[in-house]
């Protein structure tokens, strides 16, 4: 599904890696290890489209994603470092938005109850792991999407949150999704291959 | 794709809503920086209507800057840039939405109440239509410009600075039609050519604005 050949990455002028080859196929899950500043979240930038690797290409089923745009947008979900969610909307509206701009539809209130948020506080009255919570309650509504790109899922997560989260991906593994995502600690999920930066 | 513009535009005007106090900000602004001048001209009444079209398009432009830097820069820090990059709709289309909502909140206002800042300046009634139109012609403009700017300049330490000399040279043209049409509708000449000079600059604006707005964020967001 996923393709990615000879990726090179710097960023500030420091090389990150060289030569980095990762694929991912349906049904798969990817860890991507290292320690702090190796390169992990830059990863998973370029594997989706976020950020230009200094050579090297990133193809999606056979075709680079520069030329597919929204097109594979609409393939993959990506969760990364930031919460990606508005403080001055309530955790329903946040998941509105971000559902309708990546096309998805769904029931916003079911996805919330998952994770336990209350769906019409504003955000900023939630803590950091609320409002984690609240970002990731977008992937029980992407099923269908076949890609998902988790940057960290696990960070700032009590163990109930962690569970359902497990759940989600190994669900998501046994429909024949993919799923990268990176952490530094075990997240106690059965990996197909780990990559490490 | 029509739904994913309509949630861009409804999400930034709720924002706006219950962040009221930074669209007071920039519309006082304009109504404090309009006021000053006769304050320090003296109350000429011929100076003050010479000098209106001048003095209130330009507080127009400095308002306008004022309310730029949030334009992206709040939605870099909490990560919904990423997710307006990787939607299913056009950048393009995305970002000219999210410019819309800015000119609703910026831009219009402004065009509102300009009449009355006029006043101030005993500009002759049939002149405040023209000065409204002007602005409606005019600010859309300056918000698809100042996004330019805003999206280029994303990130940088001292980016306020660098956004305002960026951006207003980049106005003058607008400056100079929109003041241009005012000043030839009080000589009784009419303002004709100047407005629709401005309806054509909104025109290629709002054409080619969203694909160079696209392209920095595109740049800046690496």
């Amino acid at each position: 599904m996923l393709e990615a050949a000879e990726l090179d990455c710097e960023r500030g002028g420091r090389a990150l890696f060289r030569k980095l080859s990762v694929s991912v196929r349906g049904g798969e899950l990817l860890r991507i290890a290292g320690a702090n500043g190796s390169g992990k979240t830059s990863l998973l930038r370029i594997l989706c489209g976020l950020l230009t690797p200094a050579a090297g290409e990133v193809r999606w089923q056979g075709s680079s994603i520069k030329s597919l745009k929204e097109e594979y947008s609409r393939q993959l979900v990506y969760l990364g470092h930031a919460p990606a969610v508005k403080d001055e909307l309530t955790a329903a509206e946040n998941l509105h938005v971000t559902c309708t701009l990546a096309g998805i539809h769904g029931t916003v209130g079911d996805a919330l109850d998952r994770f336990g948020i209350p769906a019409d506080k504003p955000v900023k009255q939630l803590s950091q792991g609320q409002r984690r919570r609240a970002a990731l309650a977008r992937l029980v509504l992407s099923e269908r999407v076949p890609l998902w790109l988790l940057d960290e899922p696990f960070t700032a997560l009590d163990s109930a949150a962690a569970d359902v989260t497990r759940n989600l991906i190994r669900n998501q593994i046994g429909r024949g999704g993919a799923i990268v995502y990176t952490t530094h600690q075990d997240a106690g999920l059965s990996d197909s291959r780990v990559v490490e930066l | 794709m029509l739904a994913a513009l309509r949630v861009v535009v409804w999400r930034d005007l709720l924002v706006a809503l219950r962040r009221r106090s930074d669209v007071a900000v920039a519309l006082l602004f304009f109504v404090i920086v309009a006021s000053l001048f006769p304050l320090g001209v003296g109350a000429e009444p011929n100076l003050l209507r010479a000098i209106a079209p001048g003095v209130i398009w330009v507080s127009a432009l400095l308002s306008s800057m004022l309310s730029l830097g949030r334009l992206f820069e709040a939605d870099h820090a909490d990560g919904t840039l990423e997710q307006l990059l990787l939607g299913a709709a056009p950048l393009g289309a995305v970002v000219a939405a999210k410019a819309l909502a800015h000119w609703l909140v910026s831009g219009l206002p402004i065009v509102v109440i300009a009449p009355l800042i006029a006043l101030q300046y005993d500009l002759a009634p049939p002149l405040y239509g023209v000065l409204a139109l002007s602005l409606l012609l005019g600010t859309p403009v300056l918000s698809l410009i100042g996004a330019i700017g805003a999206a280029l300049t994303l990130g940088l330490r001292g980016g306020g600075v660098l956004l305002a000399l960026l951006v207003l040279p980049l106005y003058v043209p607008v400056l100079i039609m929109g003041a241009g049409a005012v000043e030839m509708a009080a000589a009784g000449l009419g303002g004709q050519g100047q407005l629709l000079i401005l309806a054509a600059l909104a025109i290629v604006a709002a054409a080619f604005a969203p694909w160079a707005i696209a392209g920095a964020l595109r740049i800046s967001s690496e």
